[in-house]
């Protein structure tokens, strides 16, 4: 009896020491540069003093959350082969429209917040709506409601912020759940909730096959549309909770928020490993993606680089990440 | 055909990290013949034709062309000694014109600026020259594949090309065409150009073929000359052993009606399809490219949902509108074109073996990974899929081996009529043969099987019943002790 427990205890474990493996060794490249890059930034004698201590990693942590939120919708919508362009816009409209919610029409916070995510998840829905049901191009759908939802930003607010100043307002974005930021705490939910549906549900399996092949998938009997709609509307609603949480770190809702962080998130997804051509991808992929841009943006910020020039660093660093992979895929052919 | 020797390939070794791809490969190419180049998948007959591309260099041996020693270290140098090598995947540009891709990258130019009527009149010029009937002007994707295929052997001669590499290249056009493609290659001899030919069907060797050269294992096996030889010798060549029973099968006598579809029509290709199928059978579909076989077939499965006519499984009608109902009614279709309509390329063998039968171990969000993995490994053993492991990438496998993952993945959704639309298409002899012997052992179970082929000989052996198609519509039904070649291709010839 306790016998075959600790065989069914060792079989586990290996099972998981493999998984970890394997992890590691489809991420290699970008595992090293991360690493290198936080070596750096430790040995360093400019940020030595201030990049290793838990203040600054849990302020990278929170900086990076609302980047990852939306990459997380974003692997989705590029393993189907597609992209989301309106992730940015869905910033700017979600948050502006939850803070008027609490400070023009004195909502509880909890209502503007559910508010806030559906208003994202809409526009997800139109977008997955028009790109199941049309051949549109998701590039040419997402850049136009991209400027819809910019344009209603700028509409509802009158292109002022939209101020809020409760402290209980400021918690979503800036509070603490016992030692942890809250948006990291919900990052850490966000991704696991993201994990279980590509690693664990059907409709994960099908996001692949329908972005690897999408012909093979209607012979297989995959529900094509389907899932399309379910990825775009998921990345819709990401987008939601991000606007959210920028608008709370930020007191108030801005038209200007989320300014060009649809590009961010496409950084972090294609440094993570997810290919363009879709059909292949991991959600742990973009996870350090997210983390190399994060740590890349503090550390410069520690090092007092001139942000001009912070530009140009974390386009080498994403061209070189990536370039890593490459050339490790090349080798292994 | 002359004797003069136009190419040698002599002592060629190749090695792959891993693999030593080509082991003293020998191969020799005579002015004016269109010598064969045969082989299983992966016996390294595409290796050898990117050594003498440019694509790949070889570790050791030489080639010598016209005598003299030719340094081929790329395509440029391969295309400045006269080969040219027509791919299976044509390369031409869709939305430029017939004349712009035969000139593309040389084109005539004036002050700089290119010469468009020089270079149509030019174009035009050549392509009369093979009576090919394209005008120059055309865009290639109005063109058919036979006739792309036309124009990509125009551009490889243009070049002055001597040797001409075809690798298969009528693996995805009609017999008509194939027929037209065959008097081009006899014009392009009789001016002593040499053609390495490679192709799966034995069938064209004889019609086509001067000598054959055998490859297995990336070693040579040996030259004939395709006169001399038989088939069966040539396939012992290519597998290494005799193969006492290429095509098995064990009829038995069935008469229960599982399957009976009555005017299957699709309003375009399909015009009116009736025909039976009986528990513990197999059926042929013969028919030529574009006699709506496929069409028919997509209908029953319920990828066409605006179809006319009743289908009655098991005496009952079924209404099937979508391939999800088609699998619950016990229905299966392994599509036609593995690559466009099966694979899911980037993925392991695991996911493509489940990909439809995840309710058998996904319950909500916890997935039963033991059974997952059972089910992939019934399959790989049923069908004897030869994989490294169930984590492979399918990409990677060999062409027999993505079919058999193909076929065990619609086994696995348990189907009482299994639709097979040219179910051996670029695989290897080898695995064919045990494609056949699996269907045979498939019958007996009591499954029924539906077989789309454009393989007669394949058809003949296999089928207990042929139906012949032409036009959308059943022209005729043959029984397996009555039918021959000819009168198949009578009641397919519209």
């Amino acid at each position: 009896m306790t016998r075959s427990k600790t065989i069914t205890k060792s079989t586990l474990s290996s099972k998981a020491t493999k998984k970890v493996k394997i992890y590691f060794k489809d991420n290699l490249g970008i595992i090293v540069a991360f690493l290198i890059l936080c070596i750096f930034l430790s040995v360093n004698p400019a940020t030595s003093n201030s990049f290793f201590t838990t203040k600054n990693l849990f302020n990278v942590l929170r900086q990076i959350s609302t980047n990852l939120y939306l990459a997380c919708g974003m692997t989705m919508v590029i393993i189907l082969g597609g992209i989301d362009l309106s992730v940015g816009s869905i910033i700017a409209l979600s948050g502006c429209i939850a803070a008027g919610c609490v400070s023009r029409y004195g909502m509880p916070i909890g209502v503007a917040i559910i508010i806030g995510v559906l208003v994202g998840l809409l526009v997800g829905m139109f977008n997955g709506l028009v790109i199941s049901k049309t051949t549109i191009p998701p590039f040419i759908v997402t850049l136009a409601t991209m400027n819809i939802a910019k344009g209603l930003a700028y509409v509802y607010t009158g292109g002022s912020p939209v101020r809020v100043v409760t402290k209980e307002w400021q918690f979503i974005g800036a509070g603490y759940i016992g030692p942890f930021p809250a948006p990291v705490v919900i990052l850490v939910v966000v991704l696991i909730i993201t994990a279980i549906i590509m690693n664990k549900t059907k409709i994960g399996r099908h996001m692949y096959a329908v972005g690897g092949n999408q012909q093979a998938a209607e012979f297989s009997g995959i529900n094509v549309a389907k899932v399309k709609f379910f990825v775009h509307a998921f990345s819709g609603a990401m987008a939601g909770l991000a606007g959210i949480v920028l608008a709370s770190r930020m007191y108030s809702g801005q038209p200007t928020a989320g300014d060009g962080s649809e590009m961010d998130a496409i950084a972090a997804v294609v440094v993570g490993g997810t290919s363009m051509a879709g059909g292949s991808g991991k959600i742990g992929g973009t996870i350090i993606g997210g983390l190399i841009i994060g740590v890349l943006n503090n550390g410069l910020n520690l090092m007092n680089v001139n942000s001009f020039w912070q530009y140009v660093v974390k386009g080498v660093v994403i061209l070189l990440a990536v370039f890593l992979d490459y050339i490790r895929n090349k080798k292994s052919r | 055909m002359s004797e003069k020797v136009l190419l040698q390939m002599k002592n060629i070794h190749k090695r792959f990290p891993g693999v030593y791809a080509l082991k003293d490969i020998n191969f020799e190419l005579h002015a004016g013949e269109v010598h064969a180049l045969l082989g299983e998948n992966g016996a390294g007959k595409s290796t050898l034709i990117k050594i003498l591309g440019g694509i790949y260099t070889a570790d050791q041996g030489e080639i010598i062309i016209d005598g003299e020693k030719a340094e081929i270290h790329d395509v440029l140098s391969a295309q400045k000694n006269g080969i040219a090598i027509i791919h299976q995947e044509l390369v031409l540009v869709p939305h430029m014109t017939v004349a712009e891709n035969i000139f593309l990258g040389r084109e005539p130019k004036v002050a700089g600026f290119v010469n468009q009527d020089k270079m149509r009149q030019e174009a035009q010029a050549l392509l009369d020259d093979y009576d090919m009937h394209i005008d120059a002007d055309t865009l290639i994707k109005d063109l058919t594949i036979a006739q792309q295929q036309m124009v990509e052997i125009v551009k490889a001669i243009s070049f002055n090309s001597k040797i001409l590499v075809m690798d298969e290249p009528t693996s995805s056009i009609a017999d008509k065409e194939v027929a037209f493609l065959f008097t081009t290659m006899r014009t392009l001899t009789a001016k002593g150009v040499g053609i390495i030919y490679i192709s799966h069907k034995m069938s064209e060797l004889e019609e086509i073929c001067d000598r054959v050269t055998v490859m297995r294992d990336g070693t040579y096996v040996g030259t004939e000359v395709v006169k001399n030889t038989s088939k069966d010798e040539l396939i012992a060549m290519m597998v290494g052993r005799e193969l006492e029973n290429y095509y098995t099968r064990d009829y038995q006598n069935a008469t229960e009606v599982i399957l009976k579809c009555v005017d299957i029509a699709d309003g375009n290709m399909a015009q009116g399809a009736s025909f039976e199928l009986r528990k513990g059978e197999i059926i042929g579909f013969a028919g030529l490219v574009g006699a709506g076989r496929s069409e028919v077939m997509k209908c029953i499965f319920g990828l066409t949902k605006n179809y006319t006519g009743k289908i009655y499984l098991e005496g009952k009608e079924v209404k099937i509108t979508s391939p999800v109902q088609a699998m619950k009614a016990g229905i299966a279709l392994v599509p036609e074109d593995r690559k466009l309509e099966g694979l899911y390329k980037v993925q392991s063998v695991q996911y493509n073996s489940t990909i439809e039968v995840l309710d058998q171990f996904i319950k909500g969000i916890i997935v039963d990974q033991k059974k997952e993995d059972e089910i992939t490994q019934k399959y790989i053993d049923l069908m004897a899929t030869k994989t490294p492991s169930r984590e492979q990438v399918i990409g990677n496998l060999s062409g027999g081996n993505q079919q058999k993952v193909m076929i065990g993945r619609w086994l696995a959704t348990n189907p009482k009529v299994l639709i097979l639309d040219e179910p051996t298409r670029g695989v290897d002899v080898g695995a064919k043969s045990e494609i056949y012997s699996i269907m045979n052992e498939l019958v007996k179970t009591g499954m029924s099987i539906i077989m789309i082929s454009s393989e007669l000989p394949e058809i003949i052996n296999m089928s207990d019943r042929i139906y012949v198609m032409a036009g959308g519509k059943v022209k005729g039904c043959l029984n397996h002790d009555e039918v021959t070649q000819e009168s198949i291709m009578q009641l397919a010839a519209v």
